[in-house]
């Protein structure tokens, strides 16, 4: 059954940057002004000159009932331009869209939440925003409060509520929507690892259920393990659609270049270029696995702030996180700027197996992000002479973990023999 | 798990704003919605306010009492043979109504922001919402009508049956206003500035502390381009039995349809793209 859910040809959205603030004479031209006023998230340009800039263009894909896209890309993709135009709540510059079926759309945890109405009556707006009959979420009252885990505060005004608390009744209302295609911007992102879980098992359940669902994520392992296709997005431009595993592959590798610097100085704290070295400060591109890894982080500061962080993430070449490590664990604090810093952070050798891995980096402050490149940089390592490698050529896994053996006959057995693998 | 419908609705997303725009079909199956949207700012309104709904009384009766000493008694404006006190107030409710309902609709889709950019429904129901809230106000305040009434043992008459009708053309009068300001102040945040300067003026071109009576014959027509002024004077006409707007309601009529047209057909032109301009 290959019946069309989505059929997206030549959507491309424009935006207006740099004409904030310029003052028009007339009411006409401010309403023919106004049709491409910018989005707030571009900063001005030059002062009254008037760029445009392609947040979308030319994407043309079908999607077919119970398919789960993946859409993939980096920052300013326009991966969320395109979920905002097919929920309808912007409008295309170019190009159509057709849908078929009811769409539910969840762009954000808990949209319309009133700060002051209990759980009950923001479970009944909320449920009622989405797009759900009141009947429907009469229905599904119970399990909805029971899914978020909150029974006992079900009176209490939201306001009163934990971060956690909120975002779970959010995705709970959300998740007992039951649209024929399902819109899911980064949302997991939010709660805590057993609520991610609890996310991603209630995805999985739709995806199995045969609804269609497009689901935006920066989170690889869980487009991999949810998404039957993806489309990856650079620069507003669909450069490629395939199976879920190739083109996070295609996205990671591509994305990712042998060091990383940054476009341009933007005048926040920002991360400006990573290179990897070997331990004498020579660049290297690809190490062996004998070789201790160096990478050096220049980021900026550019007002002084206490507590900031900086940390790498070492992900494998399908994005799963490996492991994560920042100055914290080193026990000193980042310097608290204004200023340029480099950081250097040393993967010790025979750790990282021969392989192709990516580096993601973060530079954050109280559980703000401030920076978040991922990935910023790929490489491979080698096997080089590595005594990893003397018995056989391949190992699985990704990294080497230094572990203590020991291997002795059993006094109480039978003498016999006791061999390892 | 749910079966899947026979028929699937289509969607069609194309360019330009129009293409977003309700139909009424559309704010007829989100009637839910805007019953919860409604629901939830009466719900909202007077949290952690000392008078609570005391407010939609008070309001009404400082003016009246107000009115009642610098128009009533020092102006001496004549009350179509009715104790002033009594005359401002029938006006009042309606009229405070309508400044509520109007200042409130304006602000409506700046302040509803937030969801605006996260979810579509139909944008409409936003302003529709804004102006129905007050309502409940209305209905509180016209409690307070009525026991002045009988202090004054005014008893009501059959002519009390029009009043729904005439509320009815107070929310719509409310509604087309809202459709051109509250769409107006997502480009230009100055209508939060001239708002409420204008609904001051607009208090004293109506028939509120005066009778509409005052204005001579020949202006009358002109005057009741004011649709208010069919309004307030309808209003009070049904309770009170004061002459009623006659000719003006018909006025009246006209000129807020005509406000419902253009302000839906503007409305329509910029729905689509209030995510990118607010």
């Amino acid at each position: 059954m290959a019946d069309i859910a989505i059929k997206i040809s030549g959507l491309g959205k424009q935006y207006t940057i740099g004409a904030r603030e310029e003052r028009y004479d007339t009411l006409r031209d401010r309403i023919a002004a106004a049709a491409a006023r910018p989005f707030r998230r571009f900063a001005p340009g030059g002062l009254g000159a008037t760029t445009t800039i392609w947040a979308l263009k030319d994407v043309t894909h079908e999607i077919r009932r119970g398919e789960v896209v993946g859409v993939i890309g980096g920052n300013g993709a326009g991966k969320s331009t395109l979920l905002k135009i097919l929920s309808r709540i912007t409008t295309p510059t170019e190009g159509e869209a057709e849908i078929h079926g009811r769409v539910g759309s969840l762009l954000e945890v808990g949209t319309g939440f009133h700060p002051d109405l209990t759980g009950r009556e923001n479970i009944f707006l909320n449920g009622a925003i989405l797009g759900m009959r009141k009947a429907e979420i009469e229905r599904k009252f119970d399990e909805i409060v029971q899914f978020a885990e909150i029974e006992e505060f079900i009176e209490t005004p939201v306001k009163h509520y934990s971060s956690g608390m909120y975002v779970r009744l959010g995705f709970a209302v959300a998740a007992h929507m039951e649209p024929e295609i399902l819109i899911v911007d980064e949302v997991l992102a939010v709660g805590d690892v057993h609520f991610q879980r609890k996310c991603l098992g209630k995805l999985d359940d739709v995806a199995r259920s045969g609804r269609t669902v497009l689901f935006v994520s920066h989170n690889m392992a869980a487009v991999q393990r949810l998404c039957t296709s993806a489309m990856l997005l650079q620069h507003g431009k669909l450069i490629r659609v395939g199976d879920a595993r190739s083109t996070v592959a295609a996205y990671l590798g591509g994305e990712a270049r042998g060091g990383f610097l940054a476009a341009a100085r933007t005048g926040e704290p920002q991360i400006l270029s990573a290179d990897l070295e070997d331990l004498t400060g020579r660049p290297v591109e690809n190490p062996a696995c004998t070789d201790a890894i160096v990478c050096r982080i220049r980021f900026t500061l550019p007002d002084r702030s206490p507590g900031t962080r900086i940390g790498i993430g070492v992900l494998s070449c399908d994005g799963i996180t490996l492991f994560t490590t920042s100055n914290a664990d080193a026990g000193f604090p980042c310097p608290s700027g204004p200023g340029d810093f480099d950081a250097c952070v040393t993967i010790p050798p025979n750790t990282l197996l021969a392989g192709d891995f990516h580096l993601a980096l973060c530079l954050w402050n109280q559980g703000a992000i401030l920076d978040l490149q991922e990935p910023a940089l790929s490489f491979s390592v080698a096997t080089g002479d590595s005594p990893l490698y003397a018995e056989r050529a391949t190992r699985k896994g990704f990294v080497h973990i230094d572990c203590a053996w020991s291997v002795t006959p059993r006094v109480e057995a039978p003498a016999g023999m006791v061999s390892s693998r | 798990m749910s079966a899947r419908p026979s028929t699937m609705p289509v969607t069609h997303i194309r360019p330009g704003a129009r293409a977003v725009s309700f139909t009424l079909d559309e704010v007829w199956q989100a009637r839910e919605l805007l019953y919860f949207l409604v629901w939830r700012d009466v719900k909202v309104r007077y949290k952690q306010t000392a008078l609570g709904i005391g407010w939609s009384v008070l309001q009404p009766f400082l003016a009246m009492v107000v009115f009642t000493i610098f128009f009533g008694r020092l102006a001496k404006l004549p009350s179509d043979g009715v104790p002033y006190p009594l005359f401002s107030l029938a006006a009042l409710v309606p009229w405070t109504y309508f400044s509520t309902a109007a200042a409130n609709g304006s602000s409506s889709l700046v302040g509803n922001q937030h969801l605006i950019a996260k979810v579509y429904f139909p944008r409409v129901l936003v302003p529709l919402a804004a102006v129905l809230m007050p309502v409940v106000d209305l209905v509180v305040s016209f409690g307070m009508l009525i026991v002045l009434m009988a202090w004054y043992d005014v008893a009501p008459t059959p002519a009390m049956l029009a009043l729904p009708l005439y509320v009815a053309l107070g929310v719509l009068t409310a509604f087309a206003v809202t459709l051109w300001t509250s769409a107006l102040s997502v480009r230009y945040r100055d209508a939060r500035y001239v708002l409420p300067f204008v609904i001051q003026i607009w208090l004293f071109v109506s028939p509120v502390a005066y009778p509409a009576s005052m204005v001579p014959e020949r202006w009358r027509l002109l005057y009741a381009l004011n649709p208010m002024a069919a309004v307030v004077e309808g209003f009070r006409s049904s309770l009170l039995g004061t002459p009623g707007p006659g000719a003006m309601a018909a006025v009246a009529v006209a000129v807020i349809a005509a406000a419902l047209v253009t302000g839906t057909a503007y409305f329509r032109s910029v729905e689509g793209s209030i995510v990118d301009l607010a």
